[in-house]
């Protein structure tokens, strides 16, 4: 077999075959994927969650994953934050002629790990080859489904006065590890995306609280666009202690050295809760234990005013509006 | 973090914004000079400790902000032309000239290319010797030895295909105008942290000595910035201006001599124009003739159009300190950081883009 992908490899033909049989196929097969229809068939029932994502991510290899844990991840992740369990993912790979075979073969494997990492199983998928240009490597699509334990009800719009809001672990890891790559940036304290499947942690959370009212995973737009969209779909007020927010000292230093704000920055490990305050405490032990929420911490809560809005007590202090980000992050000059 | 978090330590904060409470009587107009000050007290909430006497105005010191329209036009037009790649600092895309921006030149065709530094845009000019590769080089004193050390590398290396649009801006001369059109009046001035650290603290005197005005340079965190306050009202309620350092961790009286030598060593001073100003003499640079092959106003002509404002806006009195961003009809409606209007809209240092982001928690 050549070492790039080629056209042909998309064309249908006996290449696509053996790109499919020999490359894509054998470390992530099952027992549905295998019948190689052109569906997937499996029985389900119950409340079922359904979501959709694509990965562009550039470049495809940074530290701590890849584009193929991310492809899993996120769509394991969306899929968790309506509290439900996830069972089967689709994935769909458009390649850029040239690319590497043998990066596509890491890739395949990072999905593989992933997956079984997270128990889902990937049961159907599609490749695309297109020409030179046309693509930047790789991008990935997925797609993926879930069961929802009957009764219960998580949502953005859930989010009650008095709530805590509880977050699992430092941010801005991934939007920095990724920025630094790309930009060939070299800190002292390496940073590494925290991209990681929650659907874990979000069950060990289910098993001992029913008063979860709200979760998502702060990814692009950061932890700010998280709190804002909980308190606009909620019409509820959400405090935060700027102090108490985890940040990884890496991560600080290379904002600060960029002139970001991590607040901004995306995460593919993390989740934001919003649970009754008598919960709190079990679902934070709960977080704790997971190797993925150490470092989980209550870090505001719901409140009654100035609804629709977050409010950030800054740590000299004082308070402040936290708003959603504007326009795309550019590096200062002065 | 080590050296960060002893300046955002909320005892110290909390203790110095008490003392200014107690000692602050006379009301007092200070002026912020420098946008990287702005976002910091807007982002740490600083207006909200103060006393209601003490009113924090925010002056002219964003570059991208204070860049001319005609200067951005020719930008513009310049990245029209064949075979030319622009390279620029990110925050300058998104500016509003009078007809279009960078990026909507980038969307038409334009090589555009964004850098982090100067040494960023010599290694596109070293890859692609085809390429005319013009450097937008904006800035105050922070900004211009890193572009002067760039020119000394090129002729160094004999590199003919780098070219700088110099843009330079000189702080004091706006900080002279400002106060020369007396339509602010300032009590204090927060001088900047980062030009001190090049230019020391020499040219802010007169402003103590001849206007009456406190000065005192101020670091970029917040206990930084309350300390600066402090020593601002003391001075004030004294009726003791003077110029004093309150950043003294990286700034001395006499600058940083190196520096300043390698930017006089490239640049001559030379007349500037300001938005919101216009054109101040002695306020910027200009290469010297012995480097004038690296002039990109010297090497390319390019026709501009006329310059034309945009109606209602009013990043102009903005950057003289008269309005606040909240104060104009555009601010937030027509005027957002999606669709500036206005280049203080645009920066991440702009006055308007940090009252937007940040908010103004008593609106």
């Amino acid at each position: 077999m050549n070492d790039r992908i080629l056209l042909a490899h998309g064309s249908g033909s006996k290449l696509s075959h053996d790109l499919i049989e020999k490359i894509l196929t054998p470390p992530i097969n099952n027992a549905i994927l295998s019948r190689m229809d052109d569906s997937a068939v499996f029985e389900l029932s119950g409340k079922l969650a359904f979501t959709t994502d694509s990965y562009v991510v550039n470049p495809i290899f940074f530290p701590g994953g890849n584009i193929g844990r991310l492809a899993v991840c996120g769509t394991v992740n969306d899929l968790s934050m309506s509290g439900a369990k996830p069972l089967y993912i689709s994935l769909a790979l458009i390649i850029e002629e040239g690319l590497e075979i043998d990066e596509l073969r890491k890739i395949v494997e990072s999905v593989r790990e992933t997956a079984e990492e997270a128990g889902v199983q990937i049961v159907t998928g599609d490749t695309k080859v297109v020409n030179r240009g046309k693509a930047d490597r790789l991008f990935i699509n997925t797609a993926g489904i879930g069961v929802i334990s009957a009764g219960l009800d998580i949502s953005g719009s859930n989010a009650r006065e008095g709530d805590k809001i509880i977050l699992s672990g430092g941010i801005g890891e991934h939007g920095m590890a990724v920025m630094s790559q790309r930009e060939g940036l070299q800190f002292r304290l390496p940073v590494v995306s925290d991209c990681a499947p929650l659907n874990k942690l979000v069950s060990e959370m289910l098993a001992v609280s029913s008063n979860i009212h709200s979760l998502r995973d702060p990814t692009r737009g950061g932890l700010a666009s998280t709190l804002n969209e909980f308190a606009g779909q909620s019409g509820v007020g959400i405090t935060i202690e700027e102090d108490k927010i985890p940040i990884h000292d890496g991560v600080r230093g290379a904002c600060e050295l960029l002139g970001l704000d991590p607040l901004y920055i995306a995460n593919e490990g993390k989740l934001v809760a919003a649970v009754a305050p008598e919960d709190a405490q079990k679902v934070l032990s709960a977080m704790r234990m997971n190797k993925y929420a150490g470092q989980a911490a209550v870090i505001g809560e719901v409140t009654g005013e100035r609804k629709g809005r977050v409010v950030l007590k800054t740590r000299i202090g004082s308070s402040r509006i936290l708003d959603m980000p504007t326009g795309e992050i550019l590096p200062r000059i002065c | 973090m080590r050296f960060i978090d002893e300046f955002r330590d909320v005892g110290l904060a909390q203790k110095l914004a008490q003392k200014i409470t107690g000692i602050s009587h006379k009301p007092a107009r200070l002026m912020e000079f420098c946008g990287g000050h702005t976002v910091a007290i807007m982002r740490n909430g600083i207006r909200q400790l103060l006393p209601d006497n003490i009113e924090m105005l925010s002056g002219p010191g964003c570059p991208v902000c204070v860049t001319a329209n005609r200067d951005i036009d020719k930008a513009i037009a310049l990245a029209s032309l064949p075979d030319v790649t622009i390279t620029t600092f990110g925050d300058m895309l998104k500016v509003p000239g009078s007809y279009s921006s960078l990026q909507k030149a980038r969307a038409e065709g334009g090589d555009i290319r964004i850098v982090y530094s100067t040494q960023d845009a010599l290694q596109i000019a070293r890859e692609n010797t085809q390429q005319s590769v013009i450097f937008i080089g904006i800035g105050f004193e922070t900004t211009a030895p890193t572009i002067a050390a760039a020119v000394l590398q090129a002729e160094k290396e004999n590199l003919k295909n780098f070219f700088v649009l110099c843009q330079l801006k000189m702080t004091p001369p706006a900080m002279k105008a400002i106060l020369d059109l007396g339509e602010v009046n300032l009590n204090g001035i927060i001088c900047p942290g980062h030009v001190s650290a090049i230019i020391g603290t020499r040219s802010y005197e007169s402003y103590a000595r001849d206007y009456g005005i406190a000065c005192v340079v101020a670091g970029f965190e917040p206990v930084d910035i309350l300390q600066a306050i402090e020593m601002l009202i003391v001075q004030i309620e004294n009726n003791n201006p003077q110029v004093e350092i309150a950043y003294t961790r990286g700034v001395k009286p006499e600058g940083n001599l190196k520096a300043l030598e390698l930017m006089h060593s490239v640049f001559d001073v030379a007349g500037a124009s300001w938005r919101g100003i216009g054109d101040i003499p002695n306020s910027g640079f200009k290469l010297k003739e012995k480097y004038v092959r690296f002039d990109a106003d010297e090497e390319f002509d390019v026709e501009i159009p006329p310059v034309k404002e945009a109606p209602g806006c009013r990043c102009g009195e903005v950057l003289r300190g008269i309005i606040r961003p909240t104060e104009c009809k555009l601010f937030r409606k027509l005027c957002v950081p999606e669709n500036p209007i206005g280049p203080c809209m645009v920066s991440s240092e702009g006055t308007c883009a940090a009252y937007y982001q940040y908010g103004d928690f008593d609106e």
